[in-house]
């Protein structure tokens, strides 16, 4: 009732190409936004932010990155742990070398890095599909953790040879290092994640994405159809690469502030890609949806049980969250691998059939 | 000249420069092999403005590697192809989508995940050119432009009368509506050569005579030219302006498709000859 489309007729093209071509859709990501930017900074505490809403965020944005080379490219990836480092080196490197940088621009900046370290080990998957390109962007995983670790210059030769977030301000405020507050950075990373995404719907909708998608679904028809298929592989690498990168460096300065190189290991990457498969590949919402299942599962079972007064060990959560994530995703593969996006798409169409059942 | 009397009216002529009836395309002595198979040995034939060609043959007698030959999927090892006056001989399929070959495959080859809408505009990718920035701001001139082909696709849709499965995904779409969807498709690109293989492939009659009067339409309001590859002699007989006969790799006959329907290799070939 809540999703009646009668009545909303479209008169012009531009209309139909709307992103929101049914009206409620509008209002309820209206809603969400007042819901993140006005109802939770108003209501949640260090601890929300910490360990629920900044991650999220972060880790909706690096699947996002994953999720335009696999789910919308084709192209199967399991570096992104180690591209998501890049990212984070990069600014680093860069707020050293330039220490009066804005830090909202070295995270631009250090995207292109990563964007250009991905089309290099992109370029493969000219070569080689599927699973064998997995196997090469697995090589990049390991090979750019091992030069995290072994390159000193990456973190200032520093002796732990890990690198630490100093406080770093913008206009005034602290946004990153000890001293910023949890509430700044959750605002400093909504604000990039959401423009982002806006810039990401809006490429994934329109020739670029129709190329991408004509790849990944069959790459002999695209080049029949006049689709250069390396540029069309490499671009995916490049933006994929890019979101992934700045993923990367708020992960570490506006998240964690601090990092080793094993953070970025393969289990980051698994990490990001559970979240993609789990949330729909060739989805944008499928991100999202995924990391706050990802992100939210550990906290529930880590404090649910105990306000029931079933004492709990942490040993025995984590073991129960490894557990239920690794149900999850046999689960989804079996019965619907379009994701957590593909049950909102379904209760999508089912309200605005509503009460009739087609 | 065997030109449609109403071939006039056309309606979105391919701009080529060339007057109906003048040479298109012209395939000479060209030669394919795949080490020790000859897959086609010394053929030559050529294609004109405005016309439907046909290729026929028995299985395996070289036709599908012909059309693979002309939009540059195989590079043949001897001969050349003059297209629109210009001399070619390595090249790839985007090549040849730029210069105006578009073509359909004999089992579909649509991107299963997109709906009809998006395959069709996918046709048109060459067409655009709005960069990554633009892309990404979406409203002002990737928007325009997004608009401009959409209107353009819609007068496909319109034509091939598949408005009703717009927003389907092709995945889920009957065989015959994919064949439909594909030639939609190839329609996009605005080619001054269509390639067809096998548009009637597993149809029923109805299906069919919906394919021929959609290939008829093609060719003459909008001016294609077409060859097509068909197993249905009674669909090539009657559609197609000239025919082009090979058997294992050669060419044996060429003309009309009463010339050929009388020819005594024709026959022999695809009703077998005692030795």
């Amino acid at each position: 009732m809540l999703y009646r489309t009668a009545g909303q007729f479209k008169t012009s093209y531009e209309a139909d190409h709307a992103l929101f071509p049914v009206k409620q859709d509008a209002w309820l990501l209206g809603f969400i936004l007042v819901l993140a930017f006005v109802v939770f900074p108003m209501t949640a505490n260090e601890f929300a932010f910490k360990a629920l809403l900044t991650p999220v965020l972060i880790y909706a944005l690096a699947a996002l990155g994953l999720n335009i080379l696999t789910g919308y490219a084709g192209q199967l990836s399991l570096g992104t742990g180690a591209f998501m480092g890049v990212g984070a080196y990069a600014c680093y490197k860069l707020l050293t070398i330039f220490p009066e940088l804005n830090i909202l621009i070295a995270i631009g900046l250090s995207g292109f890095f990563s964007a250009a370290v991905g089309v290099a080990f992109g370029l493969p998957s000219l070569r080689i599909k599927g699973f064998y390109l997995a196997i090469a962007t697995l090589a990049a995983q390991f090979f750019l953790v091992w030069l995290f670790e072994k390159w000193a210059w990456l973190y200032n030769y520093n002796a732990s040879g890990a690198i630490q977030v100093p406080t770093i301000e913008m206009f005034g405020v602290a946004v990153a290092g000890p001293n910023a507050r949890a509430i700044v950075q959750y605002y400093f990373v909504l604000c990039v994640v959401a423009l982002v995404t806006c810039f990401a719907i809006n490429i994934t909708r329109g020739r670029i994405g129709r190329i991408w998608k004509s790849v990944r679904d069959m790459d002999i028809a695209a080049e029949l159809v006049g689709i250069n298929l390396m540029k069309a592989k490499l671009s995916a690498f490049a933006v994929s690469s890019y979101i992934v990168g700045i993923s990367g460096a708020l992960f570490v300065f506006l998240w964690r502030g601090a990092a080793e190189p094993n953070l970025f290991d393969i289990p980051l990457s698994f990490r990001v890609l559970f979240i993609a498969i789990i949330g729909g590949l060739g989805s944008i919402l499928g991100n999202y949806l995924g990391a706050i299942l990802i992100v939210a599962l550990p906290v529930i079972i880590g404090t649910l049980p105990a306000t029931f007064g079933i004492p709990i060990s942490s040993s025995m959560a984590e073991h129960l969250n490894t557990m239920i994530i690794g149900g999850l995703i046999i689960m989804f593969l079996i019965v619907e691998p379009h994701g957590l996006a593909r049950f909102w798409e379904i209760i999508r169409e089912k309200l605005i059939m509503w009460p009739f059942p087609h | 000249m065997n030109v449609h009397p109403d071939a006039v009216e056309i309606v979105a002529a391919p701009d080529d420069g060339l007057a109906p009836g003048e040479l298109l395309m012209e395939v000479k002595n060209v030669s394919l092999r795949f080490g020790g198979v000859k897959a086609i040995t010394d053929i030559s034939f050529d294609v004109k403005k405005g016309e439907i060609r046909a290729i026929i043959g028995p299985n395996g007698a070289g036709k599908t590697s012909m059309l693979n030959v002309i939009n540059g999927f195989y590079t043949p090892q001897e001969g050349t192809i003059v297209f629109r006056g210009q001399e070619r001989r390595a090249m790839k399929p985007h090549h040849a989508v730029r210069q105006g070959i578009a073509r359909t495959f004999q089992n579909v080859a649509l991107f299963k995940g997109m709906s009809t809408l998006d395959n069709i505009m996918a046709g048109r990718s060459v067409m655009m050119h709005r960069t990554l920035f633009w892309q990404m701001l979406w409203h002002g001139p990737a928007l325009r432009e997004e608009i401009e082909h959409r209107e353009k696709v819609e007068e496909i849709i319109d034509f091939l009368e598949i408005q009703h499965i717009r927003r389907t995904p092709v995945g889920k779409l009957p065989y015959g509506l994919q064949k439909r969807v594909e030639l939609g498709r190839a329609l996009a690109m605005e080619p001054s050569l269509l390639l067809l293989d096998e548009p009637m492939a597993g149809m029923n009659l109805e299906e069919k005579e919906d394919m021929s009067r959609f290939i008829i339409d093609v060719n003459r309001q909008r001016g294609t030219t077409i060859a097509l590859i068909e197993h249905d002699m009674g669909v090539v007989m009657d559609l197609s302006d000239r025919v082009v006969v090979l058997d294992y790799g050669k060419k044996i006959a060429d003309g009309t498709p009463d010339a050929v329907k009388s020819n005594q290799d024709v026959i022999d070939a695809y009703l077998g000859v005692a030795h």
